[in-house]
C-alpha cells in the first residue's frame, strides 16, 4: 500500500500550496493555544478551516486538525470548541495528546477519527494499546526517539496505523516531556504551545560578535559576519565538563528521506513533514519532492533514483536522520 | 481535646523522598537508604530507577532488601517505574515493578494497563495539566498524583479542588527534572554512543552542570535526562498548602544531607519553622545550585528564591 504524505499547513495559503503540490493529507491547527504551533500570524479560524477542508476535499486530500496541547486547568472550553469546530468543518481526523481532550473527544465526538500526537510520547505497545483500547485512537505519531528497527518491532506488536516525521524541525528531547522552555521563559509547548518564544529572544552585539539570548540566558554566540541563528534552547552551545559544544543537538534539521523505503518496510502508514511555520514556497518544493519520492518507491524505484529526487533538498542547512539511526543516541 | 489532636495528626502534610534520579552505585544507595530509614523525617520513600533502563541491572537486586529495611523503619515504600521505557527489557521491568505488591508510581502510560483497577500513584513525568486528566487517572485507581514541575500554581489549586479524594503532591526540593531524550548527553559529551556509554553518568552524582557561553549556571545533565541547575526550594506555609489543596511534598535525593533537608521540611510543614528560617537553613547546606522556585510563583522556573 502506498505511503500517505502528511504535510504542514500553517496558513490557508500553505494548505492550498501543499494540496496542489501533491499532499495526500495536510495538518493544521486553530489560531489559539489548542495547538502546539501557537505563533503569531499562523493557523486557522474556524471559517478558514471550513474553506480549507472544502478545498482539500475537492482535490482529493484529507485534513487533519492538530488540537495537541494540554488543556489548561479550569479552562477546557477552548479545547472543547476546537473539537466541535473540527468535526463541524468536516475534518478527516484530529491529532490529540491530552488525556482530558482524548476522553472528551471519545465521549462527545464518537465519529471523529482520533490520531495520537507525538506530544503524547507513546513509544511502547502497552501505551499505544492503551490509547487504542480506551479512546479508539486509529493512528499514532511516532515519538522521535525510536530507530527504524524499533519502529518495525513496534508495528508488529500493535494494530493501529503509525506516522513518522521525515523532514523539518527536530526536537532532540522527547516531545511532550520537555519543560526546558518554561524553565527559561515561563512558556513551553505543553503549557502554551510555544518553545523558545520570540518575545523572549534578544540578539545583542558586543565586540566579540553577536550573542543570542532567551530571557537573558545566552543560547549561542556568533562571530562578526556570521549569521546568528534563532536561539532554540536545545540547539544552543553550552559549556559542560570543561567542553564547549552543541551538547543537546547541533543546529540541524531532520531529513530521513533516505530512509523512506526502510520506514515503509517497517510498517509506517504515513510520512509527516514538519514545518507549519514555513511559507508556501517552501511547502510547495518539499511536498512536490517527497511526493515524487514516494511514487518512485511505489513504482519499485531504487534508492539511487529516490536519492536523486531528494538531492535538491539536502543542500543548504545541515541535516540529520535523527534517532532513526541508532548512532544518533 | 484528644479528638482535635488526632484530626490534626491525620491531616498532617505528607513528605515523600522521591526516587534517586542519578546513577549511584549499589553501595551508595544501600548506605543512603539505611540512613534515610533510621533518621529521615519522611513517611514515604520511592525506590527504583526512573531515568535510564541501562542502569537497572546494577540495582535490580538491591530493592528487596531496601524495601524491607525501610518498611521495618515505618516508611511506606513506593516503587517508581521508568519514565521512558521502550525496549522489551525495560517494558518488562515496568510491568514487574507494578506487580511487585508494593504501591507503584507510574511515570509513563506504559504502566497504566498493569496498574488499572488497583491503587497506584502518578509521578511528575506523566502529563497531568488539568482536572480532566487527573479525573481520568483517578477513575482508573490513582490515589495520589505528583503534578508536573512546570504546572502553574493556579492550575494546581483548580485540579486539587476538583478532586478532593486524590492526594496531590508537589515537587518541592531538588534539581527540577525538565526533559528526557532518546539520546544520552553524558555519552555524547564524552564522545560515546548510548549503546556503549560506559556508564559515565556515574561521575556526576548530582548531575553535570551545563553553563551558558557567558558562564551563567543554567542546566544539568544526567544521562538521557536534563535537569535545572538551580535547586528547587518550594517552602510553603501550612496555610499555603491548605489553600492549594496540596497534601504532600516531594524531596528529590541529592548528595547533600537529605536527612537534614527532611527535618527542615518537616519543621516547616508542622509550623515549627517559618519560610525564611527554612530557606536560610537550606541555603547553608552543600547544594549543587542556587535555590529557585519560579514555577511555584507563576514565573519562569529558573527564577531565584526571594529570601526576604
Amino acid at each position: 500500500m502506498s505511503l500517505e504524505l502528511v504535510c504542514p499547513a500553517g496558513t490557508p495559503a500553505a494548505l492550498r500550496a501543499a494540496v496542489e503540490a501533491g499532499a495526500h493529507s495536510v495538518y493544521c491547527g486553530f489560531r489559539d493555544e489548542t495547538n502546539a504551533r501557537n505563533f503569531p500570524g499562523l493557523n486557522f479560524s474556524p471559517d478558514e478551516l471550513v474553506e480549507g477542508i472544502r478545498f482539500a476535499h475537492a482535490h482529493g486530500a484529507k485534513v487533519l486538525v492538530a488540537i495537541n496541547t494540554f488543556a489548561k486547568a479550569g479552562a477546557m472550553d477552548a479545547w472543547k470548541a476546537a473539537l466541535a469546530n473540527a468535526e463541524k468543518a468536516g475534518a478527516d481526523a484530529v491529532i490529540l495528546a491530552d488525556l482530558a481532550v482524548l476522553d472528551h473527544a471519545a465521549t462527545h465526538h464518537p465519529d471523529l477519527r482520533l490520531h495520537l500526537s507525538v506530544q503524547a510520547a507513546a513509544a511502547t505497545p502497552e501505551a499505544i494499546a492503551f490509547y487504542a483500547d480506551t479512546f479508539g485512537v486509529k493512528r499514532v505519531v511516532m515519538p522521535r526517539v525510536l530507530s527504524v528497527e524499533e519502529i518495525a518491532k513496534l508495528n508488529a506488536a500493535i494494530d493501529v496505523e503509525t506516522e513518522a516525521f521525515v523532514f523539518g524541525g527536530l526536537c532532540p528531547m522527547t516531545e511532550g516531556r520537555c519543560s526546558l522552555s518554561s524553565y527559561a521563559t515561563g512558556k513551553s509547548p505543553n503549557l502554551t504551545g510555544v518553545c523558545s518564544p520570540p518575545e523572549h529572544v534578544a540578539y545583542s552585539e558586543d565586540r566579540n560578535g553577536t550573542a543570542t539570548r532567551l530571557n537573558g540566558f545566552t543560547i549561542d554566540r556568533f562571530g562578526a559576519g556570521e549569521q546568528a541563528g534563532y536561539p532554540t534552547l536545545c540547539k544552543g552551545r553550552f559549556m559542560a565538563g570543561g567542553k564547549t559544544s552543541y551538547l543537546f543537538e547541533d543546529p540541524v534539521s531532520l531529513n530521513a528521506a533516505s530512509l523512506i523505503a526502510a520506514l515503509a518496510k517497517a510498517g509506517i502508514t504515513a510520512l509527516k513533514i514538519e514545518g507549519r511555520q514555513r511559507g508556501k514556497g517552501y511547502v510547495t518544493e518539499v511536498v512536490r519532492t517527497f511526493r515524487a519520492a514516494v511514487e518512485a518507491i511505489d513504482a519499485g524505484g531504487t534508492e539511487v533514483e529516490v536519492g536523486r529526487l531528494l538531492a535538491g533538498l539536502v543542500e543548504g542547512g545541515r541535516q540529520t536522520s535523527g534517532a532513526y539511526k541508532k548512532a544518533w543516541r | 481535646m484528644p479528638g482535635t489532636e488526632k484530626s490534626i495528626e491525620m491531616t498532617k502534610t505528607g513528605l515523600t523522598l522521591g526516587p534517586v534520579l542519578f546513577n549511584w552505585s549499589a553501595d551508595r544507595l544501600r548506605d543512603f537508604y539505611a540512613r534515610i530509614a533510621d533518621e529521615a523525617e519522611v513517611d514515604r520513600v520511592h525506590l527504583g530507577e526512573v531515568v535510564c533502563g541501562k542502569r537497572q541491572p546494577f540495582t535490580d537486586g538491591l530493592w528487596p532488601e531496601l524495601i524491607e529495611r525501610l518498611q521495618a523503619a515505618g516508611k511506606q515504600v513506593v516503587l517508581s517505574t521508568l519514565a521512558l521505557p521502550y525496549n522489551p527489557r525495560e517494558r518488562k521491568a515496568v510491568i514487574d515493578f507494578c506487580r511487585a505488591g508494593e504501591l507503584a508510581e507510574i511515570n509513563d502510560l506504559t504502566a497504566l494497563p498493569t496498574v488499572a483497577g488497583k491503587p497506584f500513584v502518578v509521578g511528575p513525568f506523566v502529563n497531568v495539566y488539568n482536572e480532566g486528566a487527573a479525573r481520568f487517572l483517578a477513575g482508573r485507581g490513582a490515589t495520589g498524583i505528583c503534578l508536573p514541575v512546570e504546572l502553574p500554581i493556579a492550575s494546581v489549586a483548580i485540579i486539587a479542588a476538583a478532586l478532593p479524594e486524590v492526594e496531590f503532591e508537589l515537587f518541592a526540593f531538588g534539581r527540577l527534572p525538565l526533559a528526557l531524550s532518546g539520546r544520552c548527553y553524558h555519552a555524547r559529551l564524552h564522545g560515546l554512543h548510548k549503546d556503549g556509554c560506559q556508564f559515565v553518568c556515574d561521575r556526576d552524582p548530582d548531575g553535570l552542570p551545563v553553563d551558558t557561553l557567558d558562564g551563567q549556571r543554567f542546566l544539568a545533565i544526567n544521562g538521557i535526562q536534563t535537569l535545572s541547575n538551580g535547586v528547587e526550594a518550594f517552602c510553603p506555609t501550612p496555610d499555603d498548602l491548605a489553600r492549594l489543596g496540596v497534601r504532600r511534598l516531594r524531596l528529590s535525593p541529592h548528595t547533600t544531607d537529605m536527612v537534614a533537608v527532611s527535618r527542615l521540611y518537616r519543621a516547616l510543614l508542622d509550623g515549627r519553622a517559618d519560610r525564611a528560617e527554612t530557606l536560610a537553613a537550606l541555603k547553608a547546606l552543600d547544594l549543587p545550585g542556587e535555590l529557585v522556585d519560579g514555577f511555584t510563583r507563576g514565573q519562569p522556573g529558573s527564577a531565584r528564591v526571594e529570601m526576604a
